[in-house]
């Protein structure tokens, strides 16, 4: 399987996914569904403004060995873009210069497979070695390479919080979404990172688990899965884990591509705008995050950098940082937001409304 | 134009029901709502045996909404064939066994 891009795909362009927003997949001029913005001038949250800047993701690149169904990045191995060293320093300068970022999310495709992944994270650390820093790691890049093997203990020497992907706790939903094998090799990572400490009660180094629904379908609660999930993997494979996070999917490149090729698109919207809830609202992620991509420029969060939605202010650039004026601007949101927003809501640390 | 007594759309405005009666329509949803919320059995076991009575009462609406929440709760495909298995085995068995009735009439009436 090949990135949308790579495919030549209409939805590799992310000025074709906001025109199926806003007009619908025929792109019919008649086509009506609530804008989100309405929603929040119901509840006097438009413009939406940030409360904090604390949390500050860093995209290192699309470069990835998977090519998962219901990937917002349309990652894969096909895809070239990655963060030069010269812009992880100006990552690491803005870390250094503004102590309000307590936490350092490093995100991809599979964040590893940057050739400068290992001095990016050592970097960080010296220039601020209070600060969290958490791994997205997809798993199953632990086995995919020899050179890989020792992440569990590059992640423990840094005392690195892991969030990894595993959709189910049974082969045939995880593989559906994610690839033949990829089951398999991502408890065997699981297995690793337990034999090192991680997710394993006193050991202090954390281990969280992200699901997302193999499907057109919202998560269930977050914390009954949680505890399916722990009670699932400690019996059939002796594997523990601090924290699960259920993660709505953003009708966002691949996604939204399997969206439209199943007929599920509008049926979904749908779902996400009927199940919008205002506290979800009150409390999205990117109100206290900042999202920097693979080149350097700033977004809201991760989604909006995939539909290339730059910050909406003068401060688009890590090369030109201001905190005052990112601190000040107006959050720059759309339709797919409302997956933000549904049930109890989602953000890159789970649900924010239980 | 396809017409149907039953329309898919329909099943969202359940809720509208108490337009016509509303103190028994939010008895209902408050009753149901209580009836589907955690308890001894949990929401995800609740959702499957809601799962096998939507196809054992044969209601459209329900087994539209049974199979999405099911499966949302993590249900895999065959162990939700096997709840509908087990409402159709109940099913069966219901007339089937309805079959010794028949045969103790038979054996009163004949020779």
């Amino acid at each position: 399987m090949k990135s949308l891009k790579a495919q030549h795909s209409i939805l590799a362009d992310a000025h074709e996914q906001i025109e199926i927003f806003e007009h619908g997949a025929n792109h019919d001029d008649d086509y009506r569904i609530v804008p989100f913005q309405q929603k929040l001038e119901a509840l006097n949250l438009y413009p939406l403004k940030p409360i904090s800047l604390e949390v500050f993701q860093i995209n290192v690149g699309k470069m990835c060995n998977q090519v998962c169904k219901h990937c917002h990045v349309d990652a894969g191995p096909d895809r070239k873009e990655i963060m030069t060293r010269e812009t992880m320093q100006q990552c690491i300068d803005v870390i250094k210069n503004n102590p309000s970022f307590t936490t350092v999310d490093l995100t991809g495709g599979a964040p590893e497979m940057n050739p400068d992944f290992r001095w990016f994270v050592e970097e960080i650390k010296k220039a601020n070695a209070a600060v969290k820093i958490i791994v997205r790691c997809n798993l199953t890049i632990i086995r995919a390479n020899k050179k890989y093997y020792d992440l569990p203990e590059f992640y423990k020497l840094h005392n690195i919080e892991v969030v990894s992907s595993l959709p189910f706790y049974s082969a045939e939903r995880t593989d559906n979404q994610r690839g033949d094998g990829v089951f398999e090799d991502s408890i065997n990572a699981l297995q690793m990172l337990n034999v090192v400490g991680y997710g394993v009660e006193g050991s202090g180094l954390i281990l969280n688990l992200v699901y997302n629904p193999a499907g057109a379908f919202l998560p269930p609660s977050q914390q009954s899965l949680q505890q399916e999930f722990k009670t699932a993997l400690k019996k059939d494979f002796g594997i523990t884990f601090n924290e699960l996070f259920a993660i709505t999917n953003l009708p966002i490149s691949r996604y939204l591509d399997y969206l439209l090729q199943t007929g599920n698109y509008e049926k979904y919207m749908e779902k996400l705008i009927n199940a919008f809830n205002p506290v979800a609202a009150q409390n999205v992620m990117c109100r206290n995050t900042l999202s920097i991509g693979w080149d350097g420029f700033i977004y809201d969060c991760d989604f909006n950098q995939m539909l290339e939605l730059k910050v909406n202010c003068n401060s688009k650039h890590i090369s030109q940082f201001k905190y005052d004026s990112l601190h000040q601007r107006s959050i720059v949101v759309n339709q797919h937001c409302f997956g933000c927003t549904a049930g109890a809501g989602s953000s890159c640390g789970g649900t924010v409304a239980e | 134009m396809s017409n149907s007594y039953y329309k898919e759309e329909d099943l969202g405005k359940f809720g509208n029901i108490g337009e016509f009666q509303k103190p028994m329509a939010d008895k209902f949803f408050a009753w149901y709502g209580e009836v589907f919320a955690e308890g001894t059995l949990t929401a995800r076991e609740k959702s499957l045996i809601a799962l096998a009575v939507s196809h054992a009462v044969q209601c459209p609406y329900c087994i539209d909404a049974y199979s999405n929440d099911a499966y949302e709760k993590g249900w895999s495909k065959a162990q939700m064939m096997e709840a509908v298995h087990v409402a159709s085995a109940i099913k069966g068995g219901a007339t089937l066994v309805h079959g010794v009735q028949m045969m103790n009439k038979v054996n009163e009436i004949g020779m």
